[in-house]
């Protein structure tokens, strides 16, 4: 076993514990920051995976931004946050069952496929991935349209956002 | 060297857990938190097929981004709608939020 495939399987490890005390955790603040701790797992993962960008983005946009956000959410509904009490509903077995059939049904899924022990190429000498990846945003050749269509479906939904959550008193 | 094996199953382990959140919690944040579990094992699988593809094709870290910003607007959006209901009927438990339920 290579020290990266330690690395990996350690990184894999916390990410999973750390998500899955998202979903289990009482006190939403406390899941919260379980969900920036898996953020940074995943972050960390991208790395691995030699995306530079994508890791710094999700940094930066994730941890910094949405995960703050959620705990804002938290915190202005924090009356009914309801401590004690039940946190899953009456059907949580039926989740279990679900997550557990889908993650069975995608292992399976993969067995079958053969490119699965697949492993990376190297990365050719002199290839700038993130310049590379500008040029695939702006280029007309490539991924302009849908490079633009984000930026105004997040003006939409930032206006939105602010509409709704307006206090018209 | 890792295999891409060990990406996809990891990223299906933490849709999974995401998935049970989505289906088992009773407060609406936490509901909104399995999706962001569920949204980032997307991203981890574009991440890793680009890397295990033709590196020199962008297309999976472009989708990631595309990814990255639809959750940033559905977050925002979700927590707005989150935070009416509880202004104007004082609770965030999904099960009591049935004003259109038939």
């Amino acid at each position: 076993m290579t020290g990266e495939q330690i690395i990996f399987i350690l990184v894999a490890l916390f990410t999973l514990g750390s998500g899955f005390m998202v979903v289990t955790t009482r006190n939403l603040v406390h899941a919260a920051l379980w969900l920036v701790s898996t953020l940074f797992g995943v972050a960390v993962t991208f790395a691995l995976l030699n995306a530079s960008f994508l890791a710094v983005v999700q940094v930066v946009v994730y941890i910094g931004a949405i995960a703050i956000l959620f705990i804002f959410a938290v915190m202005l509904t924090r009356k009914d946050m309801r401590d004690q009490g039940p946190q899953t509903n009456r059907n949580w077995w039926v989740g279990v069952l679900l997550s557990v059939l889908t993650f069975a049904g995608l292992f399976f899924l993969l067995q079958g496929w053969n490119g699965l022990s697949k492993t990376a190429s190297a990365i050719p000498v002199g290839f700038d991935a993130i310049s590379e990846l500008g040029n695939a945003l702006i280029s007309p050749d490539a991924y302009v349209l849908p490079f633009e269509v984000a930026s105004v479906l997040l003006v939409a939904a930032l206006v939105g956002a602010v509409y709704v959550a307006f206090n018209r008193k | 060297m890792v295999p891409l094996s060990w990406y996809l199953i990891f990223a299906a382990a933490l849709f999974s857990i995401g998935l049970f959140g989505v289906l088992s919690r009773r407060n609406a944040v936490a509901i909104l938190l399995g999706i962001e579990l569920m949204l980032n094992s997307v991203n981890i699988n574009l991440a890793a097929f680009w890397r295990y593809g033709d590196v020199l094709q962008m297309t999976g870290q472009v989708f990631a981004i595309i990814v990255f910003a639809v959750a940033a607007a559905e977050v925002s959006v979700g927590l707005a709608l989150v935070i009416s209901v509880y202004r104007r009927r004082n609770t965030v438990v999904a099960d009591d939020i049935n004003m259109m339920k038939w």
